[in-house]
């Protein structure tokens, strides 16, 4: 244990040449998550579903580890351990449309979904479904109303994301909760709270959530652990079959240790969540002020996103040009496409931007470690690169 | 009595007075290929090599399968090697056979006899082997005219061998019997396909690929160090050269017409890529340009890049049709490799309309424009040099 821990500090220290800042991507490991799921995989190493005591001393971390999460979801029901959010937004969707089936075949979502739903959505709609997708409006955010509107006695669940990965935007899910239970009290609301859980407070029973997609390596638990929120009363199909745990839903030997790390992981996010947004803010804010005197940039990301996602763009330099520039500097961002190949972000065309605006997109995500000087790291290279990189002729 | 691979080479039988030193090369191929999964010996016999595992446990499907891909072979086969006593191949060889004759329901069986102090003779040895494989397996018929399986035993020098049946080699003539030449590399479809080309009519390679960054990823680069490793599986070890060629780029792209981009970038590579393989003893570029495919490989462009060019360009490709590339590329494992989508040196600045004519005066004009020389100096200094094997 000691040993890790000075191997963490060594990484601390290493970090001054990185400011990594692709936080919504995926986040460094805590202390806390990495020495819980080091005490799970060398002391409590047992296998929960095992009768002698050693499998009981790990099937209680799993159990305290499902319990403070749910807490922190402001949650009274079920939370099923997935292997990422990825799993768990397939097992809402399809788990959903299964059981819901009979009742109706009309599915709501928003027009920027992570892959993980829309493509599930898109699998769905090829099934038989018909799949309703509602754009944001032209500065970005999406109105509560356009959602409801496409509801209707037919409809079995609307999935929606809480904050978009790309541009920070948060999504009115309360109000879209609220007024679609009005309208059809049957309809499954979905929620995927990847980039919001543990960053931002909210409470799913409250706002009448019935699944939450959670994940555990935005929120600095290793990569390979997620979870889907299950409300008290609420009744979904596995889409896999095996020995029963996880209620039946997603059977196969609990993975203890990364179990364990989501929870202690998620205990530190919630434990200074407010200090982190206040510094959240303020790097936004920094960074903005001084992204104002660039002109070759503009913001992508609408009003009211969330502080630790920017989404902006870089005149005539695309993305993925920008973005190995900064990394030859040891600066981590995020492209919206992956290639000048590849398509424009689904995203970033949902929100009507111009292609070579689309094209040429960064993603600049904060978290935890990341302090102002970060900021001026980053915007210095980026002046640079802005001279270096623009086409002279 | 064990299992061994007979190997028959190909073209190199009717190679004359230096045919030693091809086979010397070939034996020295596959025993590169073979060394890490064990202990091999390899010898000559009477045209055909013979290669005997010495060692216990050896993975002999994985033998096989490498050297199915070592240029200078014909054809393999896999085979029992017993003493030549015909009461042990009477013995040995049924139960060596079951696993193909269980599947089967004709056969023959063949024998050769270079060894012709065998008290046997041919047809003698075919008809009580055929007699002893009907007894051991009810089940079967023989049919001399199409059977399913043709069983040969040979009678050689030292040891009988008993098989069913050969699998195709590689074709070709051994790499390194042919020289060195260097392989321009961009991370498509078509190079790593020039270069299997090449290296099956006997050279070994070197690869030169031109790195851009910011403008191109290290998984660009990445991509094409695995590439070179699934090519040295056929190919041998390739000796990787790795170029910085963002300033040379960013400099044609500021003093250069835009349209003439491409062609002059060819140019200045091809320059780059004589020096290295001066230094590094190659005769000639090889590249996979195919005629027409892109602006860069018109006729007229090809005239503008060759112009440059005091060695020979190799262009195996330059007459075969994509879906012709394609399914090479499939078949020696770099076709999913190669479509990966990563920005590579070729595609950075490229202009939206390139002059598919150019006129080579037009071209050393433009490229006149700018002395280039200093900067391909230093891109040459700050070459870096790899060695690339098979992925084990």
């Amino acid at each position: 244990m000691i040993q890790m821990q000075q191997t963490m500090e060594q990484t601390q220290t290493r970090e001054t040449t990185q400011t990594y800042l692709d936080n919504s991507a995926t986040t460094r490991v805590c202390t806390e998550a990495a020495q819980a799921a080091l005490r799970a995989m060398t002391e409590e190493y047992g296998n929960p579903s095992s009768l002698h005591s050693m499998g009981m001393e790990a099937e209680k971390l799993v159990t305290q580890a499902r319990k403070s999460l749910v807490k922190l979801l402001g949650g009274n029901g079920e939370l099923v351990f997935t292997s990422g959010a990825t799993e768990s937004n397939n097992l809402a969707l399809f788990g959903a449309a299964e059981a819901g089936k009979r009742r109706g075949n009309r599915i709501v979502i928003s027009a920027v979904e992570h892959p993980s739903v829309a493509e599930t959505a898109l699998a769905l709609e090829k099934q038989g479904f018909s799949v309703i997708r509602i754009p944001p409006r032209p500065d970005g955010n999406f109105c509560a109303e356009d959602f409801t509107a496409a509801v209707d006695d037919q409809t079995i669940l609307l999935s929606c994301m809480m904050v978009n990965n790309e541009t920070g935007a948060r999504l009115p899910v309360e109000k879209i909760a609220d007024a679609t239970k009005r309208i059809n009290p049957d309809t499954i609301i979905h929620i995927d709270a990847v980039q919001a859980f543990g960053k931002i407070p909210f409470s799913a029973d409250k706002a009448g959530f019935d699944l939450v997609s959670i994940s555990g390596h935005k929120i600095y638990a290793p990569k390979g652990v997620g979870g889907l929120y299950i409300r008290k009363g609420i009744r979904i199909l596995p889409r896999t079959y095996g020995g029963g745990q996880e209620r039946g839903l997603r059977p196969g030997t609990e993975s203890v240790p990364l179990i364990a790390a989501f929870a202690a992981a998620a205990e530190c996010c919630h434990s200074e969540m407010q200090k982190k947004n206040a510094e959240y803010e303020m790097l936004n804010r920094m960074l903005r002020e001084r992204l104002k005197d660039m002109p070759a940039i503009c913001i992508n990301s609408p009003e009211g996103a969330v502080p630790y996602i920017l989404n902006l763009s870089v005149s005539g330099i695309r993305s993925e040009i920008m973005l190995h520039y900064l990394e030859q500097a040891g600066i981590y961002v995020s492209s919206g496409s992956a290639c000048s190949k590849g398509a424009a972000s689904p995203v970033l065309t949902a929100m009507n931007l111009p292609r070579d605006r689309a094209d040429s997109a960064l993603r600049i995500s904060f978290g935890r470690y990341n302090i102002p000087a970060d900021i001026c790291r980053l915007t210095e290279r980026l002046e640079e690169g802005i001279t270096r990189l623009a086409k002279r002729r | 009595m064990k299992e061994i691979v007979l190997i028959k080479n190909g073209e190199i039988a009717l190679k004359g007075l230096n045919r030693r030193s091809f086979e010397d090369q070939l034996i020295r191929n596959m025993k590169r290929r073979l060394q890490p999964l064990g202990h091999f010996k390899i010898h000559n016999a009477q045209s055909t090599l013979c290669v005997e595992p010495l060692e216990e446990g050896i993975d002999l499907d994985e033998a096989v399968c490498r050297l199915q891909k070592v240029f200078g072979i014909a054809a393999l086969c896999r085979a029992l090697s017993v003493p030549k006593d015909f009461a042990v191949i009477k013995q040995e060889g049924p139960r060596y056979l079951a696993g193909i004759l269980n599947n089967v329901r004709t056969f023959k069986v063949e024998a050769k006899r270079s060894d012709k102090s065998f008290p046997m003779k041919s047809p003698e040895i075919c008809r009580e082997f055929g007699g002893v494989l009907l007894e051991a397996f009810p089940h079967l018929r023989v049919d001399v005219r199409h059977p399913d399986v043709t069983v040969m035993v040979e009678i050689r020098d030292f040891n009988a061998y008993i098989h069913a049946g050969s699998l195709p080699g590689a074709g070709g003539i051994p790499v390194g019997t042919g020289g060195k030449a260097l392989l321009l590399i961009s991370g498509g479809i078509d190079s790593p396909v020039a270069g299997y080309m090449m290296s099956k009519r006997g050279l070994s390679l070197h690869a030169v690929h031109f790195v851009s960054p910011p403008y191109t990823s290290g998984r660009a680069r990445e991509k094409v160090e695995t590439l070179c490793e699934k090519m040295a599986a056929y190919c041998g070890t390739i000796t990787f050269h790795c170029v910085p060629f963002t300033e040379i780029q960013e400099a044609i792209r500021d003093h250069c017409p835009e349209e003439l981009f491409t062609i002059i970038m060819r140019r200045l590579m091809m320059k780059i890529a004589q020096r290295i393989a001066a230094e590094e003893g190659a005769l000639a570029l090889v590249t996979g340009e195919s005629m027409g495919q892109v602006a860069s490989q018109t006729l007229s462009a090809i005239v503008c890049t060759d112009d440059v060019c005091e060695m020979p360009v190799l262009r195996p490709v330059i007459g075969m049709d994509k879906g012709e590339i394609v399914a090479i590329a499939r078949k020696i494992d770099t076709f999913e490799t190669s479509i990966l989508p990563y920005e590579d040196c070729c595609t950075v600045f490229t202009p939206k309309h390139p002059r598919t004519r150019p006129k080579l005066e037009a071209v050393r004009a433009a490229e006149a424009q700018f002395d280039f020389a200093p900067m391909l100096e230093e891109a040459i200094r700050n070459t870096e040099r790899l060695i690339k094997e098979a992925e084990e």
